[in-house]
């Protein structure tokens, strides 16, 4: 099974969407747990995901995954036909998750061209018990258990076999669909077993079938002939109908066969949960594929710089009345402006997925730690760049998980100092100005003070007067690669290298991390991410004929300098004075040999750069001013330059370079 | 420009077998398969220079919102570079979604070249730019020179380059 999975589009689609419906299936089971009770509605959505992950599995010949998914599908099968008082919601939603998780497993390897090679017997036999252990007599097998397995408002009476042939009205036309009516229909009352002809949903040619010799069907239900007879002569379009008892038992119903058949019926039931906000929601939209949306925001790019050739046109100046070009010209600019907007919008996505997958983590972890906590989440639907939320994953787990096992304390402790039982831990997000804060607040014990410091002391981490470090300082100290107090380190963090990814994650997006705490108030850990990595805010700076633009957010300030206020040390290096501070300088144009008449220090620009703490003048020729630019790749046959992060499209279709101010720095 | 542009739309997969794309560079005529053109620019356009390249690479230029690198073949060659002028061309190929432009003095026809009018290059590789040749072809009295754009875009003396290609 060597797959290129970049090439087969069939089975693209289906890592995508099975790993869409595990992720819609375990916010419905987590979501069910919680409230301690599974809805009607939330079992035929459970139902509906099996169905069709099992459908698609088996399609593909993974069957693995579709024996997990079929056995969860008789789990629930079971949930729905039988009221059980009863319920250990938490034991089923273990087995459930952990399905879920197998699933997941076998999709990523199969995403990554492997063999879904995984063994769900394990599994398989844990869910098989437990539907056992669920059912009062478990000498039968699985199938005639839930045959059995009566209505619950109907337990007293027998099931009855039926069969049944309907004859529609002569001209009332697509008899297949009104067929397919009936099935649907009959299904509230009734088990359907067997009906013929079977195809009616698929084949339109089955209407003629139908016409001619009746539609069959043989079904099982707890109502009396009379009953039933009532029933389908109130269906639309129904002419006659000729119902006969089965005696005994009828054929052995198969419930592969049953499922494979009546897919269909679960469509119209689908529509019923519309209103379900997570249906609702997987409706809404449509997935693209990102180098797809990437192409139209060149060809926007694109757009933009022509729409400037037209109205900058040199042939224009010898025209004097343009009066009506402006006027039109004015309006093309504007619906581009509005175009490029929503073409940006495009790739921005909720946070809500990243969010809600920590609703799992939080449940697993204070199950396993038995601590009880609760996730609070705000702003899900703030918006960032889909390249930022993939880095931002990690982060947010990280955090929750120390925020769990370190911040939340023990039940005990908790109530002894007169808190909630239930810890609390705020997952928040909201927007201000070009950033996007996310917050991750617990009400914990808070961080410990001393222990950090005596820590960063021993690593000589210290380079002030202790009595000169605020809290904030000393905190941040835990952000560092290693950095652990070590005070418990348990299976889910141990503190030195969850931080550290956070840290790193962060550096990678251009983002910020700040840790306050309170003792035994809770510890607010928030990041500073920035809204999109594919526009950044420049300063355009020239070196001879080339303009290269300097990320905003690594400019301290820029001057002008004196003559002969730089000087040399003996190996050549640069270096001037600013307020007391000595800062080498790099002047770019020797450092890419860029010809220039500008060599002088006071002719040019001096500009100071940051990153990580370290600070370099950059001499430049001239600022040429701010601007937003679009960041694109360096072509791959260039590969890596040192200092140059990427290269962007100026305003007049020259393309120009983006300096990476961390390789700057290191030069 | 435009008629070869059209000529190269028009074929497709089979019909692109055993057509070449010649255009000179200095004295000589130069062919590359069809296959590897996804197309040509006319004229020069701006191009912004790139720090730490070889020399042969000039930059990179704006392809409709697609940034790519341009080399001068002039200078690959190791020939004179030559200033830029009316008839001086971008090839655009494309080898393994590697996208590189090629600076090249004219560009000339497409034409057939069956395969029993390629030659082997000698096969003392003594020459001065032997390495690139893929081949000979001969059509009527006039010798078009193969090129191999794979090794056109690699360069031993330089690591990443190599890796890219």
């Amino acid at each position: 099974m060597d797959r290129d999975i970049g090439n087969d589009p069939v089975m693209d689609m289906f890592v995508f969407e099975t790993l869409q419906l595990v992720d819609q299936l375990e916010q419905l089971v987590l979501h069910s747990e919680k409230a301690n009770t599974f809805e009607t509605e939330e079992i035929n959505e459970i139902f509906r995901i099996m169905h069709t992950i099992k459908g698609s599995a088996a399609m593909m010949l993974f069957n693995n995954i579709s024996m997990i998914a079929h056995t969860m599908e008789d789990l629930f099968f079971n949930l729905r036909e039988t009221e059980v008082l009863e319920m250990n919601y938490s034991k089923l939603c273990d087995l459930v998750l952990g399905g879920i998780d197998f699933i997941k497993v076998e999709t990523f390897k199969i995403k990554e061209g492997q063999d879904a090679d995984g063994n769900p017997d394990q599994l398989l036999d844990r869910i098989h018990n437990y539907l056992n252990s669920l059912l009062p007599n478990d000498q039968n097998s699985l199938s005639e258990e839930t045959q059995s397995s009566g209505f619950p408002d109907h337990i007293s009476e027998e099931e009855a076999n039926y069969k049944a042939v309907i004859f529609f009205e002569a001209d009332c036309e697509m008899e297949n669909m009104r067929a397919f009516n009936v099935i649907y229909k009959i299904e509230d009352i009734a088990r359907i077993v067997r009906y013929s002809p079977p195809d009616i949903a698929e084949n339109d040619d089955s209407s003629v079938m139908i016409r001619e010799t009746g539609f069959e069907i043989e079904f099982a239900a707890q109502r009396s002939r009379e009953e039933i007879e009532k029933f389908f002569l109130g269906l639309a379009f129904v002419e006659s109908i000729e119902i006969s008892e089965l005696a005994g038992e009828m054929a052995e119903e198969d419930p592969e066969y049953c499922s494979e058949e009546v897919p269909k019926t679960d469509e119209p039931a689908e529509k019923e949960v519309v209103n379900n906000s997570i249906a609702a929601k997987k409706q809404s939209l449509i997935s693209v594929q990102l180098n797809k949306l990437d192409q139209l925001l060149d060809l926007v790019g694109e757009l933009v710089i022509s729409e400037s050739m037209v109205t900058n046109n040199p042939d224009l100046s010898n025209v004097n009345d343009l009066d009506n070009f402006s006027k039109a010209a004015r309006q093309h600019r504007k619906v581009i402006n509005e175009l490029q907007d929503i073409v940006m919008s495009i790739r921005m996505v909720p946070l809500a997925g990243t969010f809600q997958k920590m609703n799992r983590i939080v449940r697993d972890m204070s199950k396993k730690l038995d601590k009880q906590v609760e996730l609070v989440i705000l702003g899900e639907e703030t918006e960032v760049d889909k390249n930022i939320i993939e880095h931002l994953s990690d982060p947010i787990m990280h955090l929750i998980r120390n925020a769990i096992d370190h911040g939340i304390e023990p039940l005990e402790q908790r109530t002894a100092s007169g808190k909630p039982a239930v810890g609390k831990i705020h997952l928040e997000a909201k927007n201000e100005g070009g950033d996007v804060w996310i917050t991750i607040r617990d009400d914990g014990g808070g961080l410990n003070r001393e222990k950090i410091l005596q820590r960063a002391l021993e690593h000589g981490l210290v380079n002030k007067e202790e009595t000169e470090l605020s809290d904030q300082e000393i905190y941040q100290f835990i952000l560092l690669p290693g950095f652990s107090t070590k005070m418990e380190v348990t299976e889910f963090s141990g503190r030195g290298v969850g931080m550290d990814v956070v840290a790193q994650n962060l550096e990678e997006i251009g983002g910020l991390v700040n840790v306050d705490s309170k003792p035994n108030i809770g510890t607010t850990i928030s990041m500073k991410i920035p809204l999109t990595l594919a526009i950044i805010d420049g300063m355009g700076i020239r070196v001879g004929h080339s303009i290269y633009i300097v990320p905003i957010t690594s400019i301290r300030e820029s001057f002008k300098a004196k003559e002969n206020e730089a000087f040399m040390d003996p190996d050549g290096m640069e270096m001037i004075m600013v307020r007391g501070e000595c800062l080498p300088i790099l002047r770019l144009h020797k450092i890419y040999r860029i010809e220039t008449p500008v060599t002088e220090i006071h002719n040019g620009i001096v500009m100071i750069v940051e990153n990580d703490n370290r600070s370099v003048c950059l001499f430049a020729d001239e600022l040429i001013g701010e601007q937003q630019v679009v960041v694109k790749a360096l072509p791959k046959y260039l590969k890596k330059v040192k200092g140059i992060g990427g290269c962007t499209l100026l305003g007049d279709g020259r393309s120009s370079l983006i300096l990476d101010i961390a390789g700057v720095v290191n030069y | 420009m435009s008629e070869i542009m059209d000529q190269l739309l028009e074929m497709d997969e089979d019909t692109q077998k055993g057509k070449f794309l010649t255009f000179i560079v200095d004295k000589e005529e130069y062919a590359i398969e069809i296959k590897y053109v996804t197309e040509i620019i006319g004229g020069i356009q701006t191009i912004t220079e790139v720090p730490e390249v070889p020399d042969y690479v000039r930059g990179i230029i704006n392809l409709r919102g697609k940034i790519i690198p341009v080399m001068d073949v002039n200078i690959r060659f190791k020939k004179d570079p030559k200033p830029y002028g009316d008839r001086t061309c971008i090839i655009v190929i494309d080898i393994d979604d590697l996208s590189v432009g090629l600076i090249v003095d004219n560009v000339a026809e497409v034409l057939s070249i069956t395969e029993d009018n390629i030659v082997d290059p000698p096969a003392d590789k003594a020459g001065f730019n032997n390495r690139y040749i893929k081949g000979i072809g001969k059509v009527g009295q006039s010798i078009k020179l193969i090129l191999d754009c794979t090794v056109l875009l690699s360069d031993e003396n330089l690591a990443y380059c190599k890796e890219a290609v």
